[in-house]
């Protein structure tokens, strides 16, 4: 993408510089602080993951015969409440972002890089407060926090949790105007709109959410928190308060927080596909304002969680009709990214595998959402095992899966190592099988009208539980593998080289793993991203010989 | 081996058992086939090209393929048109889930942590079960003593949110006899998975011998009529004109003027606020002086007060000291009367019907 192109042979690196825990904790180094959080949302994905295991322990079996139904609800309230606010929100924009945003601009950091750090100590005390709350007995109320439950019922730590949830709101609302900051006013000589790689376009998207939807939950919980000490009525219709209003006001969040989870994997498939194919995005104006159209779109949908809740009828025919327009720009992205394909250049390496899993699961992911969206059919779908399925098709297979797409594309780049190529492979494999297995069974057994958050359900359904804890042991392996390969490869991998995949875009551009001001020269860009035949590590790898793809 | 036959024994659909039951799974398997259609084309095309298209050579660039308007208009129209397709089915379906439907026989549900109690027309209770009978137009109206709850009849593929503070309304027709699940849908607390129970579906017939052998119990709008009479509601509203209060005689369902030049429609929720928040509307033309019935009252009794008020007809007596009123023709708007207006005289809970 840069004119100049240079090999920095210097050994001085960012992750060199310096060695003191001091000098990790108060860096302001974009990339550093991506390597915390990285840490830290992995033991959160731990620790949400051991609790989705003990949920489908539990659910071998019909009867309640494992934990009591007090401890079930907590399992899977904390299995939520850590994979959504401490792991998924937080997954790609917090690593992948803070590591590359800047560099992918050209530019030597973050526009506010002591903000950054903030954000990062924010997070900490807010998933701190969690797990303190969760060391405290945990809380019982579903990671929705409906009241009058949560309120005034459940007699759990839920203000301890709201307050955390509060706090950690803040570190996203800041992460989002940073990097809004920083694409705006930070990019490279001649890197104009248009020339933006789509993860940044996806990344802008997903900013302009975090700061206009995370106060709205913010000011939500903290309304919760409210009539739960206080007793001001709000919410609960014994102290004259609306039930329904909070589910108004949380969705008006939580609808759009899907995308802050979604958007940025997005991102991250556009990269990968258009980089292990060669080939520039197909339709890339196309895809980039889907992004846009996504998160403007998606603050008008919220009353489709609610089409059973007594909300009026017609409001839920409002909320359907938008739904369906927001489906149209997630289509659009997944035909374009498959049309990218065409007449490529494909390597098999694993990030390649990520994304087509991705394409197949987001594929069946949204569009059982057409059915949740269809009013009639919510009636009969809503609150059970359908929901829990589709979403875990989008936020895992659609989600995680990019996220570790990601991982393995760019651990070159954050290691200066290659991962295992092989292991890879196999652990993809295995996590897209053992998450059909898990999820898909989920489908049937939530239209045969087994509800969730069931700690004990009806005989019939057992066979479907079952295959799914079957599955779920399967995925379990494929999450833990890549933590062994990666840590292996850290001391063991092979040497990576600028730019392994022969990849466009200024990240590879730069040593791996990158100095600490991410360039030694001003980078200008001059030409469009994607475009290969400015790649020189592709025109000398034609003549060396002895070299396979 | 046995594996499989386990696994084809599995039903893809619930049992079939009210009237929506066949368009939904219509409709559901129709959503199923699109799914399949959409998600193999695209599977199928992204393996072919990336077969097809692998890389040969490391340095291999391939030819850029721009993007076409055309093919971009094509993928955002059709999907487009699909969507509107699907969303006009499932807004029919709604429309006719949600609209109040006529000549339907009334259940009264509450639910509370953890359990459903009916109150069946004639007054019969029941906890954990609902016997229906085959063929008839039911229409269950609903709320919570504590918390949300949400009902939930699998079979009927019918489900409605139980909110504390409000009445909501599900109904069906049952098309065919047997005993369904009853699921409690939203969490509500420790024993939300315990919160479940029977429906049972019975013929005509058996449904009638099944409502003689329960226990005798007034109807709701008997039950309401004494209620109104020891919480003295009649020292201020009388049958006719005249009294502190407005008269209730008929006012279901009717157009009230209010206070502030406003008009609402007197509905279950508008008289439920008139018995618990007096002050919220004040009638045209009358004081603010009613008191609050907030926490005298259980949710039951609040709908018991209410089916005596629609009970009683534009001509009728509200006089409740008496358990005088003889059976009046129903309004057109009040649920059928029936049932209602006879069970005073018939303590013995009896039906006719
Ligand atoms: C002290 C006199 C008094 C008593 C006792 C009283 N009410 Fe009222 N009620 C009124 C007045 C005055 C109004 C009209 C002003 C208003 O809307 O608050 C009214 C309004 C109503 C309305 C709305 C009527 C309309 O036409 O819209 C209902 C329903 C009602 N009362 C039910 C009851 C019930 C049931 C009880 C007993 C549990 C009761 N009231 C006891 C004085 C009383
Ligand atoms: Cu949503
Ligand atoms: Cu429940």
């Amino acid at each position: 993408m840069a004119t100049e192109v240079m090999e920095t042979t210097s050994t001085r690196n960012y992750l060199n510089n310096g060695h003191t825990v001091k000098s990790w904790l108060l860096t302001l180094d974009h990339k550093r602080i991506g390597l915390l959080y990285l840490f830290s949302i992995s033991i959160f994905f731990a620790i949400g993951g051991v609790y989705a295991s003990l949920i489908r322990l539990e659910l071998i079996t019909p009867e309640g015969d494992l934990m009591t139904a007090e401890t079930y609800n907590k399992v899977f309230t904390m299995h939520g409440v850590m994979m959504i606010f401490f792991f998924l929100i937080p997954s790609i924009p917090a690593v992948m972002g803070n590591f590359l945003l800047p560099i992918m601009l050209g530019a030597k950091d973050v526009a506010f890089p002591k903000l950054n750090l903030l954000s990062w100590y924010i997070f900490i005390l807010g998933g701190s407060l969690m797990l303190i709350t969760m060391i405290n007995g945990g809380i019982d109320t579903g990671w929705t926090f409906y009241p009058p439950y949560s309120s005034i019922y459940s007699n759990t730590q839920v203000t301890l949790a709201g307050v955390s949830i509060f706090i950690t709101g803040f570190s996203s609302i800041l992460t989002g105007l940073n990097f809004m900051v920083t694409i705006h006013t930070m990019r490279a000589p001649g890197l104009t709109w248009f020339r933006l790689p789509l993860f940044v376009w996806a990344h802008y998207a997903t900013s302009l959410i975090q700061i206009l939807g995370t106060p709205v939950v913010a000011i939500t919980v903290l309304a919760l928190a409210l009539e739960r000490t206080f007793q001001i009525g709000i919410f609960d219709p014994k102290l004259g308060g609306d039930p329904v209003l909070f589910q108004h006001m949380f969705w008006f969040y939580s609808h759009p927080a899907v995308y802050i989870m979604i958007l940025p994997s997005m991102g991250v498939i556009s990269e990968l596909i258009a980089n292990m194919t060669r080939k520039r995005i197909f339709g890339y104006h196309f895809v980039a304002f889907s992004s846009l159209a996504i998160a403007v779109f998606g603050f008008l949908v919220w009353g489709h969680h609610m089409f059973t809740s007594s909300q009026s009828m017609y409001a839920g025919m409002v909320f359907s009709l938008i739904t369906y327009a927001v489906a149209i720009p997630s289509a659009i992205k997944i035909f374009n990214w498959t049309a990218t394909i065409y007449k490529g250049s494909v390597s098999y390496d694993t990030p390649m595998i990520y994304a087509l899993a991705f394409i197949g699961l987001f594929t069946v992911g949204g569009m059982t959402g057409l059915f949740l969206a269809a009013l009639g059919l919510d009636v009969h779908l809503h609150d059970t095992y359908f929901v829990v399925a589709h979403f875990h098709y989008v936020m895992v297979g659609g989600a995680i899966i990019g996220y570790l797409g990601g991982i393995h594309f760019w651990w070159p780049k954050m290691t200066g190592r290659m991962y295992p190529e092989v292991w890879g492979r196999i652990s993809a494999a295995i996590i897209f099988l053992g998450f059909n297995l898990t999820f898909f069974p989920q489908f049937v057994v939530g239209y045969l009208g087994m509800p969730r958050r069931y700690h004990a359900y009806a005989p019939e359904f057992q066979v479907l539980h079952i295959l799914s804890s079957a599955g779920a042991s399967i995925l379990a392996v494929g999450f833990i593998m890549p933590v062994f390969y990666f840590a292996w490869s850290v001391k063991f991998g092979k040497k990576a080289g600028n730019n392994p995949w022969m990849a466009s875009g200024l990240e590879w551009q730069t040593s791996s793993p990158p100095p600490t001001e991410n360039f030694t020269y001003q980078p200008v860009v001059t030409h469009e991203p994607y475009e290969f035949e400015h790649v020189e590590e592709i025109k000398n790898a034609g003549k060396l010989e002895n070299k396979t793809a | 081996m046995s594996l499989l036959t386990i696994l084809l024994q599995v039903p893809f659909l619930p049992e079939q058992a009210s009237s929506f039951a066949q368009e939904v799974d219509m409709f559901y398997l129709s959503l199923w086939a699109l799914t399949i259609f959409f998600s193999v084309a695209v599977a199928v095309a992204a393996l072919f090209f990336m077969l097809k298209y692998r890389r040969r050579r490391i340095d291999e660039i391939p030819e850029q393929v721009e993007g076409a308007m055309a093919l971009e208009i094509t993928w955002t129209v059709i999907p487009f048109l699909i969507s509107l397709f699907i969303f006009g089915w499932g807004a029919k379906i709604y429309y006719q889930m949600y609209t109040e439907p006529k000549d339907a026989m009334e259940i009264y549900v509450t639910g509370k942590q953890w359990m459903w109690r009916a109150q069946h027309p004639d007054g019969i209770r029941e906890i954990n079960q609902l016997h229906l009978p085959l063929g008839k137009r039911i229409k269950l109206t609903m709320t919570s003593e504590d918390v949300l709850h949400s009902y939930f009849i699998p079979a009927f593929r019918t489900k409605a949110d139980v909110v504390p503070g409000r009445y909501t309304m599900t109904w069906f027709t049952p098309t065919k006899a047997g005993t369904y699940h009853l699921f409690c849908a939203e969490y509500c607390g420790t024993q939300h998975s315990g919160m479940i129970g029977n429906v049972i579906v019975l013929e005509p017939s058996e449904y009638q011998q099944w409502l003689a052998g329960g226990p005798k119990e007034a109807s709701p709008s008997a039950t309401g009529q004494k209620l109104f009479a020891s919480l003295a509601c009649n020292t201020c509203h009388y049958d006719k004109d005249g009294g502190r209060g407005p008269s209730l005689a008929g006012v279901f369902g009717s157009q009230v003027k209010l206070e502030n030049g406003t008009t609402v429609i007197a509905d279950e929720g508008y008289l439920r606020e008139s018995i618990l928040n007096p002050g919220a509307k004040i009638v045209a033309g009358f004081q603010p002086v009613m008191p609050t019935f907030q926490g005298q009252l259980s949710e039951e009794q609040v709908l018991q007060l209410i089916a005596y008020i629609k009970s009683i007809g534009a001509q009728e007596g509200a006089v409740a000291a008496k358990p005088a009123a003889s059976p009046a023709p129903p309004t057109a708007k009040a649920s059928p009367a029936a049932p209602t207006t006879q069970a005073p005289a018939a303590q013995g809970g009896q039906k006719k019907d």
